[in-house]
């Protein structure tokens, strides 16, 4: 079975207008977190810890439900636990702080999570204690955060750098950042909190696109060896072509299982299968329109050639296979010396 | 050829029992109500405070502590300058942690006292109030008493993370809270032995280490007749020995430390020369020197070790120590690895007042976790039915693969004591999502090679040598990210790290070897292989 069969797209056709498109998403959502600010959950921003008495026994579900309805801002922000044993019928809420604030909302706070409750038609309850909390994350995270990220980039850029070249190293990084920053802007266009479970998201995302990009820089760097003769753009393009079912399916599998969380997983895992769902498309898209297209793009001496690009030897370059179908490559001919077959023991050899 | 695949075999299923009965063993026998075999049960993967809540603890800082110490460190400096200039007074004392006097400073020596005042930079901290007969008083500014109280929140707040940390509680919920913001709020998920962990965690573990100048003594008045510690000098009480638990001695000591907790590097559990349990500690650099000079000043004297105002013991010196030591006493082996733990994380900057204990209930409704839990296995059978319709046969390798990649997962996630929240089950289902990329990119090329015409087992064999590389690029890529996640992240960042860690290596160990080996085994009983169901 096979979903496409020899495609051959001219995907860098497209390169400029996918760069703009992606500036104006970009500078949106810059634009976006200028004005309106990324939201943050409890966990970043700290806020109000109400504890209720209950006259009658509530389920930590009806809590969270009452509060998903009916308090501003409420769904997976909140966090509702039961508050010691289940007979005392206490529970405990956690509100986050509506921007910087001091004691003087502590009570307005509280009354708003009362109003909701009682909104929500729950029996009688009175309120124990009400204090403010402060984030359970502190600021050192973010910062910590944002360096371990930011040189774990440079970490992939000289790997990358090493294993093909250096213009493939920076394409890979720029288009993660891009992956990054669209994923950023997304998030506050649709109003997700920062929680720890989107950073988490954001993490993973991250190392998806990466993994693709690589992926489809593995086939350019074997493509450059089999395709002397034509140019960086053909190869480019055959490469993306060559890999694009393999791209599809793999995206497709991540994407599914991101979709299905993200309709049946419920309001506590939105905010975390949203930013997978978008990171993976723009990580799929990045792949191709962003990280592909600098390494076309990039300004080295006489990049015309595909012989230019052509690895210098190094030894993980795997053989070129014998034919190609649907490549420019089926007009050249593989060259005479197969370098270093792979072939690990002499078992397999001999299997062929 | 044969005994090499039965080896594989061998391998995989090795794996695949030790994993299993580690990570999915405790989760079947929870669910079915076994309770043995308890070697199993002990590892088993624990469920966040979203899952199953956990204990809820809140402390109180005592910030007049941290008050209390900046205002006896100020008093003692000034001491120490007037005795040194030559002013004369009658007395120097801190009533209460805000303020200090010095009395019956001669009007003679007054435009001097206030000399070494000035020179001190005293007035930044405190206000000074004169009064008759040559005394004055200093108060500490308000605002100096806002940032300390506030210093020392943080201070502990962080000394508690470290502790959680050294437990090994991984998901805990720690912060400030209440309307002074002197309460922090602590919840750990999976911890059993709470009393342990409240001990850990609410113990000051302030350690120092002051040369002894008389002792032990029975009783504080055979130390220092007529009460008068002398300048520069207190009494500290110790544990008489290890033959007798309960008694007290005294011991005069010098009052500024050598080193004090601050100045380790790193503390472990060690035996001490008559196998008994002690602490073995290295200092800093920086605590070394300072260590060196001083015990090279005092062979021959003691050296007393001091735990939360307590001597635990004062060997002698022998030579001239420098950047190692050991903390002996009457321990057992429980108690070393608590100090040990508490040392490495740091003293606490005030003593710590526990205001609530008690068990709270998972953050997540029942609702909320069976949906969420649905999603995840619908998610993770989405991939397994796309894999087998697309692949067909071949998919049901990568399924095979996928499953021992989860069970894998599970045994490293258990053994290394990771908690189970549900965003973290849906990060595992999603890792299943893109784990199954190495499988697609195999089987993708797979297909390529056999429409260049190859044979089915050459076209395998090509699929996977040449796929191999770039599996390589792309795991190795990750792993530095992973490494640089570790390092330079904190939390939930390490946490992160580690999952992926395991995730990746899982992976490449099922894509490549459990896949290529099932794909062996398929093939070895025929001989001549025309078609691949791919």
């Amino acid at each position: 079975m096979h979903i496409l069969k020899h495609t051959s797209f001219d995907f860098l056709r497209w390169r400029w207008h996918a760069i703009a498109a992606s500036w104006i998403v970009i500078i949106a959502g810059l634009v976006t977190i200028a004005t309106k600010g990324i939201p943050q959950g409890v966990e970043f921003a700290g806020g109000t810890v109400v504890i209720e008495q209950f006259e009658r026994q509530v389920s930590v579900q009806q809590v969270r439900d009452a509060l998903d309805r009916h308090y501003s801002g409420g769904g997976q922000n909140t966090v509702v636990q039961a508050y010691g044993a289940p007979e005392a019928r206490q529970v405990m809420i956690r509100v986050p702080a509506v921007g910087s604030e001091s004691g003087t909302s502590l009570s307005r706070e509280a009354q708003q999570v009362e109003d909701a409750l009682r909104q929500g038609g729950l029996p009688g309850f009175q309120r124990l204690r009400a204090e403010i909390i402060g984030p359970t994350v502190g600021a050192e995270l973010k910062s910590k955060g944002l360096w371990a990220t930011a040189l774990s980039l440079v970490g992939i850029l000289a790997y990358l750098a090493f294993r093909f070249q250096f213009s493939f190293g920076v394409g890979a990084v720029v288009a993660t950042i891009h992956d990054l920053l669209i994923t950023f802007a997304f998030l506050a266009f649709f109003r997700y909190d920062l929680t720890l479970n989107v950073i988490a998201a954001i993490l993973t995302m991250t190392g998806y696109s990466t993994n693709d990009t690589i992926v489809i820089f593995d086939r350019i760097r074997e493509n450059l060896r089999l395709m002397r003769r034509e140019s960086l753009r053909d190869v480019i393009n055959a490469s993306v072509n060559q890999t694009l079912s393999r791209t599809i399916i793999t995206s497709g599998t991540a994407l599914l299982t991101a979709l299905a969380l993200f309709f049946f997983g419920g309001e506590v895992l939105h905010g975390f299968a949203f930013t997978m769902v978008v990171g993976i498309i723009t990580g799929t898209y990045s792949s191709v329109f962003i990280a592909a297209a600098i390494v076309s793009l990039w300004p080295s001496s006489a990049p015309a050639r595909a012989a230019a690009h052509a690895p210098a030897g190094l030894g993980a370059a795997p053989a070129p296979p014998a034919r190609r179908p649907g490549a420019p490559a089926a007009a050249a001919p593989p060259p005479a010396s197969q370098p270093q077959r792979r072939s690990k023991s002499p078992r397999k050899a001999r299997a062929s | 050829m044969q005994q090499n695949l039965r080896w594989k075999l061998v391998t995989i299923l090795v794996v695949l029992v030790g994993f299993g009965s580690v990570g999915v063993y405790p989760l079947v026998a929870a669910w079915r109500g076994w309770t043995k075999p308890a070697v199993l049960l002990e590892k088993q993967l624990k469920l966040g405070l979203d899952l199953k809540g956990g204990v809820h603890l809140v402390l109180r800082v005592n910030t007049d502590d941290a008050l209390r110490i900046e205002t006896e460190t100020e008093m003692e400096r000034l001491r120490e300058e007037l005795s040194k200039r030559g002013v004369t007074f009658t007395n120097v004392s801190a009533p209460d942690p805000t303020h200090f006097r010095v009395e019956g400073v001669p009007p003679a020596q007054d435009a001097l006292f206030r000399q070494v005042v000035a020179d001190q930079n005293l007035t930044d901290k405190f206000d000074r109030t004169p009064a008759v007969n040559g005394t004055y008083t200093f108060t500490m500014k308000p605002n100096v008493q806002v940032s300390l109280r506030e210093e020392a929140v943080v201070q502990a707040r962080e000394t508690i993370e470290r502790r959680v940390n050294e437990l090994g509680v991984t998901e805990p919920s720690i912060a400030q809270q209440g309307q002074g913001g002197d309460q922090i709020l602590v919840q750990l998920p999976g911890v059993t032995d709470v009393e342990r962990a409240k001990g850990i965690i609410g113990s000051p573990g302030l350690l120092e280490l002051k040369i002894v100048e008389q002792g032990p003594a029975a009783s504080r008045e055979a130390l220092v007749p007529g009460g008068q510690v002398p300048s520069g000098m207190e009494v500290v009480p110790g544990v008489s020995g290890p033959g007798d638990p309960t008694g007290t001695v005294y011991y005069l000591v010098r009052r500024v430390p050598v080193v004090t907790g601050r100045d380790l590097r790193n503390a472990r559990p060690t035996l001490d020369e008559n196998n008994q349990p002690a602490v073995s500690f290295t200092l800093t650099t920086d605590g070394a020197r300072r260590f060196g000079k001083a015990t090279g000043e005092n062979i021959g004297r003691q050296l007393a070790i001091i735990l939360d105002g307590k001597v635990q013991s004062a060997p002698r010196i022998e030579s001239r120590i420098t950047s190692d030591g050991r903390i002996t006493g009457s321990f057992t082996q429980e108690e070393v690895q608590n100090l040990a733990l508490i040392l490495r994380s740091g003293a606490l900057p005030a003593r710590m007042d526990y205001l609530e204990e008690l068990t709270i209930g998972p953050s997540l409704g029942a609702d909320s976790i069976r949906s969420g839990v649905i999603a995840s296995i619908v998610g993770l059978l989405l991939v397994i039915l796309f894999m087998l319709a697309y692949y067909r046969l071949s998919g049901v390798n990568a399924v095979v693969a996928l499953i021992f990649n989860l069970v894998i997962l599970l045994g490293l996630m258990a053994y290394i004591g990771a908690v189970m929240t549900l965003p973290g089950i849906a990060g595992f289902v999603l890792t299943m999502g893109i784990g199954v990329d190495s499988n697609v990119l195999i089987f993708e090329r797979i297909k390529e090679e056999l429409e260049a015409q190859r044979g089915v087992r050459a076209a395998i064999n090509a699929g996977f040598s040449r796929v191999f590389w770039t599996l390589v690029d792309t795991h190795v890529a990750a792993l530095i990210s992973c490494a640089f996640l570790f390092q330079f992240g904190t939390g939930p960042i390490r946490g992160f790290a580690t999952t992926l860690f395991i995730g990746l290596v899982s992976n490449l160990f099922t894509s490549i070897f459990v896949s290529k080996t099932l794909f062996e085994l398929a093939l070895a009983r025929r001989r001549q292989v025309a078609t691949l169901s791919i």
